[in-house]
This record gives C-alpha cells, sequence and structure tokens, in this order.
C-alpha cells in the first residue's frame, strides 16, 4: 500500500499536568505520523499517556510544548494557531471515548444525526445516514431508543456511529472496544478498516484487546509519556 | 433538530413542575398588580361614580373624601344659577353599620337628589331612585337583593335597584338613598351631637348641610374660571375633577398604594432571583453534556441558543400559567383585583428580561466549561 497524505504530524509535543510536587509529565517529547489509510494501535501500561496523546491530537488538550498538523494544516505551534477549534473536529476529527458521552436527551439515531445537523446537512439525509451507521452496527433496531435503556455495548456502537457520521479523516478512539464482545469487536475494526480505506481517513486506536492487535498496520508503545520500540 | 425542545421533553415532569412552581409565582405578583389596580380604581370610583366636572365644598378643606366638607344644602341653587352650569346636585356621604340577615354590614351610604348629578351612571338591575323616601340602591357587595329591605337609622329601607363597583376608598360598598332620606338619616344616627348643639345655645334649627355640590358643566364652560368663581364665596371652595381625582390619590390612598407597589418590587426582585437561579442550576446540570456539544463540534450559537431558549420557554410558560390562574381566582378576592392587558404585557417584558439576564450568567457558566470536561468519568 502507498503511503497517503500525511493526516496527523506531532512533532516534539510535551504536556505537563500540574507544577513543583504534583508535577506529572504525562507525554515527554512524542515525534509521530499517521498517513491516510493507517489503523495505528496506541498502546502502554495504565497511566502512560495514551488518553493524554489522543487528547492533544483531538485538539481537546493543549500540550505545553511541540507542534501539531492535522491534515497538512499547522494547529498548535507552542500555541493554538486556530480559533475554530470547534469547526476543525465537527469536520475533520471523530472521537470514540472510553466513556460514549451520548447526549441522555437524544435517542440513538438523534445521537448520531446531530453531527451532521451541526455540520449542516439536510435534516433527511442526515436521518438516513444516522440509520445506516446504526444499522451497520447492528443497533439500527435501537434507534429511537434514549441512551439510559441501552446497554454499555449498544451505546458504545452508538457513540462509534456518532464518531464516524460526518466522515471525518482522523479518528480517535480510546478503547472502542473494551465494552463489545469479540465478534462485534471485530465488526467494529472491520468497519474501521474499510473507513480508513475509503474515506482516506487514519485511525489511531487506545487498545488493550490483544485479539484484535492483527487488524493493525502499526502498533505504537507508550510507557512514561515516550515513545518506545516493541 | 431543537436541542432545547428535545431537552425538555426529556425531563418534562420535572419541567412542568418547575412551570408550575413559577407560575404560581407569577400568580402572586399579578395578583399583586391587580390589587394595586384595584386599588386605584376603587378609590376613584366614588370620585368617578357622579361623572362631575367641578366639585363644590367646604372652604379651606379639601372635602368630602380628603377632609369632611360641610356646606348648606341651598349652596347647589347658587351653583345651579352660576353661566356655564349645566346642572348641579348635592350630595351626602357617611359611613355607617346596619345589621343585616345576621351580620353588620358597614355601608357608605351616599345621598343624591335624584333627577341631579350625584347618582350612579348605570343601574345593574332594578331601577333607579324615584323621590319616594326609604329606597334605596345597593352595590352588589353588599349581599343585598332586589326586594330586600334593611334598617338605617330609625327606618327601614327596600332595595330597588342594584349597582356595581360602588365603595369609597376603604372598600366598603355603597348604597345610594335620596338626600332627603341622607339627610334625616344624618341627625337620626347623630342625636348626641344634635343635643350638645342645643345645649351650646344652638336652636336647633340648623340649616341642612350636605357634603359637597357636584356641577357638569355646558359643553366649552371654562372649568378653571368657574372653580375661581366659587372661591371668591366665602365659604366656598371649588375643586376640578381631575384635581379631586389627584387630591384622592395623593391624600387617602398615597400609603396604601406605595405600601403595594414596594411590594410589589420586592416580589418581581424575589422572581428575578428564583427565576435566574432556575435557569442557572438547569445548565449546570447539563455541563457535561454541554460539554460533550462542543467535543462534538458544536458552535457556541448552538448552546447559547439551547439555554436561553429554556430560559424563554420557562418564563413564558410561567407567565402564561401565572396568567391563567389569576384570572380564575380574581373574582374570589374580597377586594377588587384590576388587570389590564397593559400590565401583562409590561409584566411579559420584565420576564423576558429577567429570563435573558438569568441566561446570561448560564451562558457565560456553559461558555466556560473545557469540552475535556466530557471525558472524565
Ligand atoms: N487532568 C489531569 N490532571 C493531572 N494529571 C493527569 C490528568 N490527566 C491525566 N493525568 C496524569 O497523566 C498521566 C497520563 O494519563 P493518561 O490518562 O494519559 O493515561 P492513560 O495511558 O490513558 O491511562 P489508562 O490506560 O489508565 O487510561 C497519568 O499519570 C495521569 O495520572
Ligand atoms: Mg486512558
Amino acid at each position: 500500500m502507498t503511503p497517503g497524505d500525511i493526516l496527523v504530524n506531532v512533532q516534539g509535543v510535551a504536556k505537563h499536568y500540574g507544577e513543583g510536587e504534583t508535577r506529572v509529565d504525562a507525554l515527554r517529547s512524542i515525534d509521530l505520523r499517521v498517513h491516510a489509510g493507517e489503523v495505528i494501535a496506541l498502546l502502554g501500561p495504565s497511566g502512560s499517556g495514551k488518553t493524554t496523546l489522543l487528547n492533544v491530537i483531538g485538539c481537546i488538550l493543549a500540550p505545553t510544548a511541540g507542534r501539531v498538523e492535522l491534515d497538512g494544516d499547522a494547529v498548535f505551534d507552542g500555541k493554538w494557531l486556530r480559533s475554530d477549534l470547534r469547526r476543525l473536529r465537527l469536520d475533520k476529527i471523530g472521537f470514540i471515548f472510553q466513556a460514549h458521552n451520548l447526549l441522555p436527551f437524544l435517542t440513538a439515531e438523534e445521537n448520531v444525526s446531530v453531527v451532521l445537523d451541526l455540520a449542516g446537512w439536510p435534516a433527511e439525509k442526515g436521518r438516513a445516514r444516522a440509520r445506516e451507521l446504526l444499522d451497520y452496527l447492528e443497533v439500527g433496531h435501537r434507534a429511537k431508543v434514549k441512551p439510559a435503556l441501552l446497554s454499555g455495548g449498544e451505546a458504545q456502537r452508538v457513540a462509534i456511529a456518532r464518531a464516524l457520521a460526518n466522515r471525518p479523516r482522523i479518528i480517535l478512539a480510546d478503547e472502542p472496544t473494551a465494552a463489545l464482545d469479540s465478534g462485534r469487536a471485530q465488526l467494529v475494526m472491520d468497519l474501521l478498516r474499510k473507513l480508513a480505506t475509503e474515506q482516506e481517513a487514519c485511525i489511531i486506536a487506545v487498545t488493550h484487546d490483544e485479539k484484535i492487535f492483527d487488524r493493525f498496520d502499526r502498533l505504537i508503545h507508550l510507557r512514561d509519556g515516550r515513545l518506545v520500540d516493541a | 433538530m431543537n436541542l432545547a425542545i428535545k431537552d425538555i421533553r426529556h425531563g418534562l415532569f420535572r419541567f412542568v413542575l418547575t412551570c408550575f412552581g413559577l407560575g404560581l409565582l407569577m400568580t402572586v405578583v399579578l395578583a399583586m398588580i391587580g390589587i394595586y389596580n384595584g386599588l386605584v380604581a376603587d378609590a376613584l370610583a366614588v370620585v368617578k361614580a357622579p361623572a362631575a366636572d367641578i366639585w363644590v365644598v367646604e372652604a379651606g378643606t379639601q372635602g368630602p373624601f380628603a377632609e369632611a366638607s360641610a356646606i348648606p344644602a341651598d349652596t347647589r341653587d347658587a351653583v345651579a344659577r352660576m353661566p356655564g352650569v349645566a346642572e348641579a346636585g348635592a350630595i351626602t356621604y357617611q359611613t355607617i353599620e346596619a345589621a343585616h340577615a345576621g351580620k353588620t354590614l358597614r355601608l357608605y351610604v351616599i345621598g343624591f337628589e335624584p333627577g341631579r348629578p350625584g347618582g350612579p351612571q348605570r343601574i345593574a338591575e332594578g331601577r333607579s331612585l324615584g323621590t319616594s323616601h326609604f329606597e334605596l340602591l345597593a352595590d352588589r357587595k353588599t349581599g343585598l337583593v332586589l326586594g330586600d329591605t334593611i334598617r338605617l337609622g330609625r327606618d327601614r329601607f327596600s332595595v330597588v335597584g342594584l349597582v356595581e363597583d360602588a365603595m369609597n376608598s376603604g372598600g366598603d360598598p355603597a348604597v345610594y338613598v335620596t338626600l332627603a332620606d341622607a339627610l334625616s338619616l344624618q341627625t337620626a344616627l347623630d342625636p348626641a351631637a344634635a343635643r350638645v348643639q342645643v345645649a351650646r345655645g344652638d336652636q336647633g334649627i340648623r340649616p341642612a348641610t350636605v357634603a359637597a355640590v357636584i356641577a357638569r358643566l355646558e359643553p366649552g364652560a371654562d372649568v378653571a374660571l368657574l372653580t375661581a368663581t366659587v372661591r371668591q364665596w366665602k365659604h366656598l371652595a371649588a375643586l376640578s375633577q381631575a384635581e379631586q381625582e389627584d387630591l384622592l390619590l395623593a391624600s387617602v390612598v398615597d400609603r396604601a398604594r406605595r405600601q403595594i407597589g414596594l411590594f410589589l418590587g420586592i416580589l418581581l426582585s424575589v422572581s428575578a432571583v428564583v427565576i435566574a437561579l432556575i435557569i442557572y442550576t438547569m445548565t449546570m446540570e447539563k455541563l457535561k453534556q454541554i460539554a460533550t456539544l462542543k467535543l462534538i463540534g458544536a458552535p457556541d450559537r448552538t448552546i447559547v441558543a439551547l439555554i436561553v431558549q429554556q430560559a424563554m420557554i420557562l418564563g413564558i410558560s410561567g407567565l402564561g400559567i401565572g396568567l391563567a390562574l389569576i384570572l380564575l381566582v380574581k373574582d374570589n378576592f374580597p377586594r377588587r383585583v384590576v388587570l389590564e392587558p397593559f400590565n401583562a404585557l409590561v409584566l411579559t417584558g420584565i420576564i423576558l428580561v429577567v429570563c435573558l439576564v438569568a441566561s446570561g450568567l448560564g451562558v457565560r457558566a456553559a461558555l466556560k466549561v473545557d469540552p475535556a470536561t466530557a471525558l472524565g468519568g
């Protein structure tokens, strides 16, 4: 496979929380490039900085130093370079979180279509796209149900549908398959893989799930805030 | 997709309950406004009832409502003869207590000359007074009905007509009797005073006195000129209708009006704080969801709209419930509750502004929240 565009380019990124005695160095000088079409696993022990790195790439967390480029645009270089980070997230980034974070007052389908609504899709098209994704993820039958009534796995799949709805090119996933049985975990990985190829997207997924390691193009290991060779 | 409405429908029961609570508060505010208006309207009712242009009263007094006034009954002839005066009538006022159906009624007795100014403008039921003795017109609030009889002083009066909204500024319902009956009622009720007068050497043949003489003017007549002319007469003073109304508001109901006005102010402030608190709490409870919205890329516009729309829906529903409730119960108040569409409109304006300001607090908190908050947990 010929490598596509560089979608994520992280250079010398560091992030510490707190100061003085309470200072925690979550990331220390990370360099990472991810190309379109790549599906990457981020591995490492608890507290090694995986979530922190995802949040930095997702423009949710400002690093303390370094440079971040997304899809060819510099977004951080010592400071944020863009004021419309939310628009950037809406258009380019899809998040799948450890906690699913569905909006409790919307149905499963609305939780997916709200993203498209925000992106300016016509309501009808948005609904159709939401249904299509939910059907694919085998939760179409729960489309009209509110999150409180969904099982953990169902909610997780709705959250995945939401992350993919606006066809983002950068998909960040924090243990996307943790709440899923192995069959469904494979299904989700297949979907992400398909997406990466078809939409020329990249996937960065934190995972502990050894059963799906073979689905990734690359495994990246984090230890104490540094990338290490496996 | 309207997030505000979806969220409200998600927690509908609680939202309705909150609206209902706010509605009750609005009911109290509207009741207070109504009581305030009612007080003013009631106070002016007695002045407005005779539809006069000029009030001739005792010199040096601001009668007959703000101060006692007594002038000879025959002043009426002199006033009637003045150029520009179309008609004039003598009028008396007194408050008495009378027993009826086992209860004591406080009545405001207005004596007037049938066929001359001073009587009620409209008879709601029955007929007006004729020339015969011992008939009266009663305000509905007295509880008297047509054909009832009631003892006033030494005589038994029968109710021949009913009127509405006639009362003094204290809220005592009015009854109208003929001037002749009113004058004999005056002496009958005050024999002790009469005896004192006799003891002082007064021969007891005092000319009949009335509280005021009211006049209606011919079209185009100059009110200022006429009152000025009357004032030149030694024992008399004159007030225009407008002066009389101002006087009544300023002297008789001013304190009560200020009292209620102040209370209304406090009530509005309390409502404002309550609304602000409700909206702020509503927003704080949603902070994590708002963080999620930010995370998936919702612009500030969407988040502000969510909060402001909910605040507006809350305010308007509360006001609506308040209006419905007050219209339902307002006739059960012991005193008149008068609500003008204008009041509702002003209150709507105030509530909308309060909601907007209150949502400002929530909006500030919402805009400050870090999208990363959504990731916790
Ligand atoms: N908001 C924060 N304030 C202070 N310290 C933090 C904060 N978030 C994370 N940390 C610390 O930074 C380090 C890296 O945390 P991070 O959440 O990135 O780890 P992780 O690799 O995702 O772990 P896990 O596998 O348990 O999810 C940890 O030591 C954590 O305690
Ligand atoms: Mg983590």
